[in-house]
This record gives structure tokens, C-alpha cells and sequence, in this order.
């Protein structure tokens, strides 16, 4: 039995996704138009599934209270090195969210690193909603963003199931602090999210290794490497701007 | 708090066939349901696993985690993972996060022990 609202839920099958209403300060779409999107079965590191939880006591809201905030105003609770961008229109299942992350090379060094591409809507009712990643992204997989009741207390809850997209980024998971960086983003986000009705609460995480091999089959993916393509899609913007004021005045020679 | 509306119950379908008939809807809150029905059905020496939705209610997102979980064990135990039953609506969310690409997918009980 499927309702009508079932289905409403759900992003409308795609093979690849096609982007029409990019918001202007995403930086670029190369790394998300054209892209099919890809589930942790498709990526090449270990998977892990992590739950980040944050109790909210005291706080009289319904859990569609604070989801309905929590989408409206989901760039604020990232930190400053994730720049999210959802569309005008909000997060809705088959949207596309884009993304702008500054990552550091290492360790303890400063965000140098641009990463631009973006996550899709795959899922969104009244309680949570769900991104899935795109090839070349940093990850092969899902987040679960949600709020829900437990003994009385409203819980803001973060799950991800996901993998390393290609051995370069499972390099940087298992042994250049990628890993650690990832949770520092969302023990952040629900920490900022709790804030947000003046509770300040401890996040809580739960981790599993659902799958501890390496996938060499999708080794491949390294070609679609989002880190690379946006280093050099930046690194060719003199070419990009000579060859554009060529064009320009080729056009106004010929008119 | 919602709770599991759930119920998977196994039977044999062959020496090395269990089936899992899932009835209700697949959340977060089925986790339990349905690995222990896992279990048991692993317990009982089952190479193939084949998932009846037929009885399937609604599922969202973090029921297709739950099956991607249960995907993973299944393949660290070298067992195969089929199903059927699945209305047209669920065959498509099965494409869209690229399940299919790992799940056999059938239309009916017949066809899927055939394959198994």
C-alpha cells in the first residue's frame, strides 16, 4: 500500500542530476550537474554508520517545530568552513543542496583546500530528511537529519551512512584527520541546532563499522574526484576569462 | 515517540532458502525486527535471503539504510539477498539509491526461489 504522501516524500527517480536554479554564491556546478548520484554501495572505503544525538529538555516545541527551523535555516547551524546553499525553493525531496567546504591538508593546518559540489533531497516528511551524495564527493552515501520524542524530551539526531568515495579520500579519512573532521562538523551543527532554542546540550555519538573492506572496484572513482576538478576548474579561471575576452572580441570584429 | 510497527517472520523455503515476510512499515524503529529475523533465518544454515514485501506498508529513508546494513552482512556471510513483492513506487526508490544494482528484485515468490 502506497499513499499519494508516500510518494511525496521521495525525490522522483533520476538517472543523473540536472540542475536548473543554482543559487548565485555556488560556486560552480561542475561537480553536481550530470552527476548520477551514488549510495554507500557505490564507494570504495570502509563504511561506517555514525549517530550523533543531542536531547533538547525543557523544550516545549513538536518535533515538526523544530525540523521546520531546522530546514529553514540549515546553513546557519554549519561552521564557516561548510557553506551550504539550498534552493529558493527550501529542502525538498529532489532538490539539490550545494555545498562549498574548505578542507585542510592535514591535520592542525588552515582550511585550504575548496571542495564545491552539493547533495540532493533523496527524502523529506514532517520529522526528517535525507541528502545523498553525487559522485566525486568527499563521501559515498547518506545523512539523516531528525527530530523525534523520547521519554518526553525532544532528541535532534544526525545519522550518516557512508563511505570514502575513492582512495585518495580514504587517505585523508583514515590518516589526515578526515574522519575527525567530519564529526567536529556535525557535533557542531547540533550543538548550533540546540542552541538555536537556547538549550545547550552534549552531543552524544554512537559509531559502527558496518563494513570494514576496501571496495578496489570503485577505486575508478578517483576520476570524478571533486577535490581535483575544483582545484583545477579554479586553477584554469585565466584561461576561462582570456578565452572569453577572445570570444568577445572575435564577435565584435565579425559584427 | 513513534515505535516499530513491524512485524518480519521467517520460514524455510528450501535447505538453504529463508524467507522474511515483512508486514508494516520500515523505519528506524524495524532495526530490531528485522535482524533478528536475520539472525534467526542465518541460524538456520540460509545461503539465500528473500525479502516479502508484499505486507509492506511504507518505508523511508532510514529503512533503506536498515537494508543496506542488512545488504552488508548478508555479504560477509557470502549469502545472496533477494526480493519481491515490491509495489512500482518501492521498485523505483530501490533504483534511485541504486539498490537494485545489488538486491535481485522479482515480482513474485516463484520467481525469486527460482533465482535463488
Amino acid at each position: 500500500m502506497t499513499t499519494v504522501s508516500d510518494r511525496e516524500h521521495w525525490a522522483k527517480p533520476i538517472r543523473k542530476l540536472r540542475v536548473s536554479d543554482a543559487p548565485p554564491q555556488a560556486i560552480n556546478l561542475l561537480n553536481v550537474d550530470g552527476q548520477q548520484i551514488i549510495s554507500p554501495l557505490q564507494g570504495f572505503g570502509q563504511m561506517w554508520q555514525k549517530t550523533y544525538r543531542i536531547r533538547m529538555p525543557g523544550l516545549s516545541m513538536t518535533a515538526k517545530q523544530v525540523m521546520d527551523i531546522w530546514k529553514a535555516e540549515f546553513p546557519k547551524f554549519q561552521p564557516s568552513a561548510s557553506r551550504f546553499y539550498p534552493p529558493m525553493s527550501g529542502v525538498e525531496p529532489g532538490k539539490v543542496i550545494f555545498i562549498d567546504l574548505d578542507l585542510p591538508p592535514a591535520p592542525g593546518m588552515p582550511n585550504v583546500i575548496p571542495v564545491s559540489s552539493g547533495v540532493m533531497v533523496l527524502y523529506a516528511d514532517d520529522e526528517m530528511f535525507t541528502v545523498m551524495t553525487p559522485e566525486g564527493f568527499p563521501v559515498a552515501g547518506w545523512n539523516t537529519f531528525s527530530v523525534h520524542e523520547e521519554d518526553g524530551c525532544l532528541v535532534a539526531q544526525i545519522q550518516s551512512l557512508d563511505r570514502s568515495t575513492d582512495p585518495i579520500y580514504e587517505l585523508g579519512t583514515l590518516f589526515l584527520g578526515g574522519a575527525r573532521r567530519q564529526e567536529q562538523n556535525w557535533f557542531y551543527v547540533l550543538e548550533h541546532v540546540s542552541a538555536r532554542f537556547g538549550i545547550k546540550g552534549q552531543v552524544q555519538m554512537h559509531k559502527e563499522l558496518v563494513d570494514p573492506r576496501w571496495q578496489w572496484s570503485e577505486a575508478k572513482n578517483v576520476w570524478k574526484n571533486a577535490v581535483f576538478r575544483t582545484i583545477l576548474y579554479r586553477v584554469a579561471a585565466p584561461v576561462r576569462w582570456v578565452r572569453r575576452v577572445f570570444d568577445k572580441r572575435t564577435l565584435e570584429r565579425g559584427s | 515517540m513513534a515505535r516499530a510497527n513491524v512485524t518480519v517472520t521467517v520460514r524455510k523455503a528450501g535447505d538453504s532458502v529463508s524467507v522474511l515476510d515483512v508486514k508494516g512499515e520500515v523505519t528506524a524503529f524495524a532495526e530490531n525486527a528485522l535482524m533478528d529475523a536475520y539472525t534467526q533465518a542465518t541460524s538456520d544454515n540460509a545461503r539465500v535471503i528473500v525479502l516479502n514485501f508484499n505486507g509492506l506498508e511504507y518505508m523511508n529513508s532510514s529503512g533503506i539504510g536498515l537494508l543496506v546494513t542488512l545488504l552488508i552482512r548478508a555479504n560477509r556471510q557470502k549469502q545472496r539477498l533477494l526480493t519481491y513483492g515490491l509495489s512500482e513506487h518501492y521498485r523505483n526508490i530501490f533504483e534511485l539509491t541504486r539498490l537494485n544494482e545489488a538486491i535481485g528484485i522479482y515480482s513474485t515468490e516463484a520467481e525469486a526461489l527460482a533465482a535463488a
